[in-house]
C-alpha cells in the first residue's frame, strides 16, 4: 500500500520533469513583459504549492505506514483524541500567511499587467482594435488606417494595447506567449497591454468556447521590427483594397475566412461599444448613440478615408 | 415542429444507435416486467414508496446510470482529441456532448448520488423514523428523475444543449443556438431544481426538528453536519437558479433580451446569475463528501474524529465563502484590479479551512489501527490526490495567473482534479461503506479493490496530462487540433487513462451482481465495527428504522455503548406510526414532464393542458385527507426476530 500510494506522485513529477523539459511550455516561454510576469507568478505559486503538497504527502505516508493495524500489537486499542488546540491553530495560522502572501502577489502582478508594460514606459502604444466575429477576428489599426482578418502584425519595440469586443458571443483574446486573456464582449471594451520583445510568430487564438468552429478560431501574430512593420502597413496601405460597409457586413455574415487584408477600418462606420457601463440603462439602441469623439485613443485614425 | 426536425438528431449513425439500444432496453424491461407478473410489485414497493431508504436507493440507482451515460460521453471526448485532426465526432456532436457531459455529471451524477447516500442515512443517523416531509422527498425525487429523463431525450428528439454546461449568452441565445437544445437545458434544470430546492428545505427541516433525544448540535455525527451545511446552502443558492432560468427562457421562448447583445442586454448578467449559483454548487455536491470521508476515516482507523469542533467551523466557513467567490469564473471579463483582487483573496481563503479538515483528517489517522477495506481506500486516495487539486485551485485562484489558465485544459484539470476525488471518491466511499446497511450483505472487497486501482490510477493518467497541456495553451472544449500543435501524445495517453477508469467502473457494476449472489448475508447491522447511529439498527433497515428510539449522551454514543457493553436500544416495544405511499409524486412528476417537454418546443395548448393539470394536482392533494398507518408491535416483533437471523 505504502509503495503504491508513492507511485503516483512520483510518476507525476517524473512526467512534469520529461515534458517541460523537452520544449518549453508556451505559457512559460515568454516574448514580452506581460507574458514573463505571469510565467513567474505561476512558477512562484508552483514552488509554494510543491512546497504544501510535501507536507502533506509525507504526512499521509508517515501514518498509513505507522499506524496500519498489521503494525499495532493485537490487542491495541487507539485512544480517544479530542483534538488539539496547538496543532489546529497552527494549520489555520500557516495557510493564513501563505494566503496572505500570494494575496500581495497576486494584486502586484494583476495591476503590473494591466498597465502599460515594464520597460515600455516613455513610448506611446499602439492601439489596435481586436473584435471577433463568429469564428474570426478583426483587427484594425487606427493609427496606419488599415485593418487585417484573423492576423495581426506588430512592432517589437513598441507597447502595443489591444482594445477587444464581439460582434456576437463572448470570445477570449489570447497570445500564450505575449500576454494572458481577456473576454471581448459584444456591450465593452476590454484592454489588453502587451509588448514583444524579440521577433518571431506566435500563436493567438480565441479560448472561451463560441460555437462550431471554435477550434478553428486562431489567429498569427507576428512581431518584427518597426520598420518592417511601418513597410508592411504602406504595402497594405497603398496596395489593399478598401473595406467598405457593404463588404464588412458580407464578411461578418460568412463564418470561416482566411487572412484578409484592407486599406481602410471598420470603425468609421461600426465603431467600438463604449467602455461606459453608465451608459446601458436608458437607451434603447446604444449603438446608434456611440460618439466616436469620447472613444481616446482614436486621434490618429483617418477618418476621411 | 415537423416530426422532421424532431427527429433530425437521429440522422447521425451513433445517436440513431444510441436511440435504438435505448428503445430495446426498455422494452426489455417492460416485457421482462410483463412477463414475471412484477408490475403491481413494483408500483407498491418501490414507485409510490415514501420511504427515505427506498428512495434513496432510487436516487443512487439514476445516479449510477447517469454516471455511465455522462462516463461514455467522456469516453468519447477523450477519443476524439486523442489524435490530431480525428474525424470521430463532427463539430456539432463533440460540442452537445461536453455540454450535456457537464451537466449530467454534476446535476444528474454527482447532486442525485450525495442526495440519495443523505437519504439512506441522514434519518439513521439522527434516530429519526423518516423525513420531515416523506411525500415531498417523494416528489423532490421524481421531480429530478423526469429533469434527468428530459434532458436524455434531448439527444434524439429535437437535439441536445450545445453552448456549454454554463450556457454562456449571448451563445445561448436564439440567434446563435437556434433549435430546442438550450430549451431543454433551460427545462430539465429548472424541473430538477425544483426538486432539488424542496430536498434542502426538507433536510434542514429534518436534521433541526427530528434528532433523537440528547442529540444536541455537537453530537450530530460529521456526514449530517455536512448534510445540514449542504442543505442550507442548496436553500440560498438555487432560488438564484431558478429565476436566472426563468430569465433565459424568457429571452429564447418568449423575445426579451436580459442577456441579448443589443437593446440594453447584458451578455454577463448570465454569466453573473450563473456562477452564483454554480460556485455553490461545486461545495453542494463536495461537503458531504467531506462528511462521507470524516465517517470512513475515523472508523477505520478505530478512533474518534479528531479536531470535531474545527471540522463544523471549516464547513459552516467553507460555505459563507462559497457565496463571496463567484467572480474568479471570469477574472478575464476585464473587472479593475480591486474586484480582481478582492475575489482572489476569498478564493484563496477557501484553502485555509479545506486545510484544516485535511490536516484534521491526517491527525484522526494518528496512533489509530487503520484497516484497508474498500471504503477506507476510496478515502485515502483522496487526501494525496484532491491535495492536488486544491493547490491547483489556490493557483487558479490567483487573478493574474488566471489570465493564462482560464479556458484550458489546466483548469479542467484542476477541477476533475478536485471533482472525482473529492465527490466520486467520496459518494464511492460512501456506497461501498452503507451498502450492507442498505441490502444485508456487503460488496466483494477484491473485486471493489481491483476497480479501486483501475479508478485511481486511470484517473491520474487521463488528467495529470491535461495540466501540462493546458500549460502549453491547448484551450478547453477544442473538439480538434492540429498535429503541430504537439498535443497529439499527450492526449493520447489522457484517453488511455479514460479506457482504464472505464474499466473500473464496469468493474464496480459487475461487482453488485457478483456480491448479490455470492457475499453472506449479514445478521449483526454492524459489519464494519463502526461508530455512528445508523448502525445501530438491524440491515437492510426495517421500514420503521429503529424499533426503540435510541438515547444519546455524546457523539458516537453507539461506539461508547458497544464498549461499555450497553444497549442503546433496549426497551419495550410500541405501536409505530409510518405515513402512507401515494401515487401523487410520481403522476404529477410525469404531468410536470410532458408540460415542460411541450414548453421546449413551444407547443402552447398543450402547455396549458398540462399546467393546468399540475394545478389541478396540487388543488386534489390540499383537500385530501391521509392519516397514515399504525405498525403494530407483534409486526415489530416478528421483523426484528427475522433480521436478527432468528427463526
Amino acid at each position: 500500500m505504502k509503495k503504491k500510494v508513492l507511485i503516483m506522485p512520483a510518476l507525476m513529477a517524473f512526467m512534469t520533469m520529461i515534458l517541460s523539459g523537452c520544449q518549453p511550455l508556451m505559457v512559460f516561454d515568454t516574448k514580452g513583459p506581460n507574458a514573463k510576469t505571469l510565467s513567474n507568478t505561476i512558477i512562484l505559486s508552483i514552488i509554494v504549492m510543491a512546497f504544501i503538497l510535501l507536507v502533506v504527502y509525507v504526512l499521509f505516508v508517515f501514518m498509513l505506514s505507522k499506524y496500519r493495524a498489521s503494525k499495532q500489537p493485537s490487542g491495541y486499542e487507539p485512544p480517544h483524541e479530542e483534538g488539539s488546540t496547538k496543532l489546529e491553530v497552527t494549520w489555520t495560522v500557516i495557510p493564513i500567511i501563505i494566503v496572505t502572501v500570494l494575496s500581495i502577489v497576486t494584486i502586484f502582478t494583476t495591476s503590473k499587467v494591466e498597465h502599460q508594460q515594464t520597460g515600455y514606459e516613455n513610448k506611446k502604444p499602439l492601439v489596435i482594435y481586436a473584435s471577433s466575429s463568429d469564428w474570426k477576428w478583426h483587427f484594425s489599426y487606427p493609427e496606419q488606417g488599415i485593418e487585417t482578418v484573423n492576423y495581426v502584425n506588430i512592432p517589437t519595440d513598441r507597447p502595443i494595447e489591444f482594445r477587444l469586443y464581439s460582434f456576437g458571443p463572448i470570445t477570449s483574446f489570447w497570445i500564450p506567449q505575449l500576454a494572458g486573456q481577456k473576454y471581448a464582449m459584444s456591450d465593452m471594451v476590454t484592454k489588453i497591454h502587451l509588448a514583444a520583445d524579440q521577433e518571431g510568430s506566435y500563436m493567438g487564438r480565441n479560448s472561451n468556447f463560441n460555437g462550431k468552429e471554435f477550434a478553428q478560431m486562431e489567429f498569427e501574430t507576428q512581431a518584427m521590427s518597426q520598420a518592417d512593420f511601418d513597410k508592411w502597413a504602406k504595402e497594405v496601405k497603398a496596395n489593399e483594397p478598401k473595406l467598405t460597409e457593404a463588404k464588412f457586413k458580407k464578411l461578418l455574415k460568412t463564418s470561416v475566412v482566411g487572412r484578409e487584408s484592407f486599406s481602410s477600418t471598420h470603425l468609421s462606420f461600426s465603431p467600438a461599444p463604449e467602455m461606459d457601463m453608465s451608459k446601458h440603462s436608458g437607451e434603447s439602441n446604444k449603438k446608434d448613440s456611440h460618439n466616436m469623439d469620447n472613444m481616446d485613443g482614436m486621434e490618429g485614425m483617418d477618418m476621411s478615408k | 415542429m415537423s416530426m422532421d426536425e424532431l427527429f433530425a438528431p437521429m440522422k447521425e449513425p451513433m445517436i440513431l444507435g444510441a436511440a435504438i439500444s435505448i428503445v430495446v432496453g426498455a422494452v426489455a424491461i417492460v416485457a421482462g416486467l410483463t412477463y414475471f407478473k412484477k408490475w403491481g410489485w413494483l408500483y407498491k414497493n418501490w414507485l409510490t414508496t415514501v420511504d427515505h431508504k427506498k428512495i434513496g436507493v432510487m436516487y443512487i440507482l439514476v445516479a449510477l446510470v447517469m454516471l455511465f451515460r455522462g462516463g461514455i460521453d467522456a469516453l468519447l471526448m477523450r477519443a476524439q482529441t486523442a489524435v490530431p485532426e480525428n474525424g470521430l465526432l463532427n463539430a456539432e456532436h463533440y460540442n452537445e456532448i461536453f455540454t450535456t457531459h457537464g451537466l449530467i455529471m454534476i446535476i444528474f451524477m454527482a447532486m442525485p448520488f450525495i442526495i440519495g447516500l443523505m437519504n439512506v442515512v441522514v434519518p439513521l443517523q439522527i434516530g429519526a423514523r423518516d423525513v420531515a416531509f416523506p411525500r415531498l422527498n417523494a416528489l423532490s425525487f421524481w421531480l429530478f428523475a423526469v429533469g434527468a429523463g428530459l434532458l436524455n431525450i434531448s439527444f434524439i428528439i429535437g437535439g441536445s444543449p450545445n453552448a456549454g454546461w454554463s450556457a454562456y449568452f449571448p451563445l445561448a441565445s436564439t440567434e446563435f443556438s437556434p433549435g430546442v437544445g438550450n430549451n431543454y437545458y433551460a427545462w430539465s434544470l429548472q424541473i430538477s431544481g425544483l426538486g432539488t430546492l424542496m430536498t434542502g428545505i426538507n433536510f434542514i427541516t429534518t436534521i433541526m426538528k427530528m434528532r433523537a433525544p440528547g442529540m444536541k448540535l455537537m453530537k450530530m455525527p460529521m456526514f449530517t453536519w455536512s448534510a445540514l451545511i449542504t442543505n442550507v446552502i442548496i436553500t440560498f443558492a438555487f432560488p438564484v437558479l431558478t429565476v436566472a432560468l426563468a430569465m433565459m427562457t424568457l429571452d429564447r421562448q418568449f423575445g426579451t433580451k436580459f442577456f441579448a447583445m443589443q437593446d440594453g442586454g447584458m451578455d454577463m448578467l448570465w454569466a453573473n446569475l450563473f456562477w452564483v449559483w454554480g460556485h455553490p454548487e461545486v461545495y453542494i455536491v463536495i461537503l458531504p463528501a467531506f462528511g462521507i470521508f470524516s465517517e470512513v476515516i475515523s472508523t477505520f482507523s478505530r478512533k474518534n474524529l479528531f479536531g470535531y469542533k474545527s471540522m463544523v467551523m471549516s464547513m459552516v466557513v467553507i460555505s459563507l465563502l462559497s457565496f463571496m467567490v463567484w467572480v474568479h469564473h471570469f477574472y478575464t471579463m476585464g473587472h479593475g484590479v480591486m474586484v480582481n483582487g478582492i475575489f482572489s483573496i476569498t478564493t484563496m481563503l477557501i484553502a485555509v479551512p479545506t486545510g484544516v479538515k485535511i490536516f484534521n483528517w491526517l491527525l484522526t489517522m494518528r496512533h489509530g489501527k487503520i484497516t484497508f477495506t474498500t471504503p477506507m481506500l476510496w478515502a485515502l486516495a483522496f487526501v494525496p490526490i484532491f491535495t492536488i487539486g486544491g493547490v491547483t485551485g489556490v493557483m487558479l485562484a490567483m487573478a493574474s495567473a488566471d489570465y493564462q489558465y482560464h479556458n484550458t485544459l489546466f483548469l479542467v484539470a484542476h477541477f476533475h482534479y478536485v471533482l472525482i476525488p473529492g465527490t466520486v471518491f467520496g459518494v464511492l466511499a460512501g456506497y461501498h461503506f452503507w451498502w450492507p446497511k442498505i441490502f444485508g450483505f456487503r460488496l466483494n472487497e477484491k473485486l471493489g479493490k481491483s476497480a479501486f486501482w483501475f479508478i485511481v490510477v486511470g484517473f491520474n493518467v487521463a488528467f495529470f496530462p491535461l495540466f501540462i497541456l493546458g500549460l502549453d495553451g491547448y484551450a478547453r472544449r477544442m473538439y480538434t487540433y492540429s498535429a503541430d500543435t504537439g498535443y497529439g501524445p499527450l492526449s493520447m495517453v489522457s484517453f488511455i487513462g479514460a479506457l482504464a477508469m472505464a474499466v473500473g467502473f464496469a468493474l464496480i457494476c459487475y461487482n453488485i451482481y457478483y456480491s448479490f449472489r455470492h457475499s453472506p448475508r449479514e445478521t449483526t447491522g454492524d459489519p464494519w465495527d463502526a461508530r455512528s447511529l445508523e448502525w445501530a439498527t438491524q440491515s437492510p433497515v426495517p421500514e420503521y428504522n429503529f424499533a426503540i428510539v435510541p438515547k444519546i449522551n455524546q457523539l458516537d454514543e453507539f461506539w461508547y455503548a458497544k464498549k461499555e457493553g450497553r444497549d442503546i436500544t433496549a426497551g419495550k416495544y410500541e405501536r409505530i406510526h409510518m405515513p402512507n405511499n401515494s401515487g401523487a409524486p410520481l403522476w404529477m412528476s410525469g404531468v410536470m414532464f410532458l408540460f415542460s417537454l411541450f414548453f421546449v418546443f413551444s407547443e402552447w395548448t398543450l402547455v396549458i393542458v398540462f399546467a393546468i393539470a399540475t394545478l389541478g394536482f396540487m388543488a386534489y392533494r390540499s383537500f385530501e385527507n391521509d392519516e397514515g398507518h399504525y405498525i403494530e408491535v407483534a409486526e415489530i416483533e416478528a421483523t426484528e426476530r427475522r433480521l436478527r437471523g432468528e427463526k
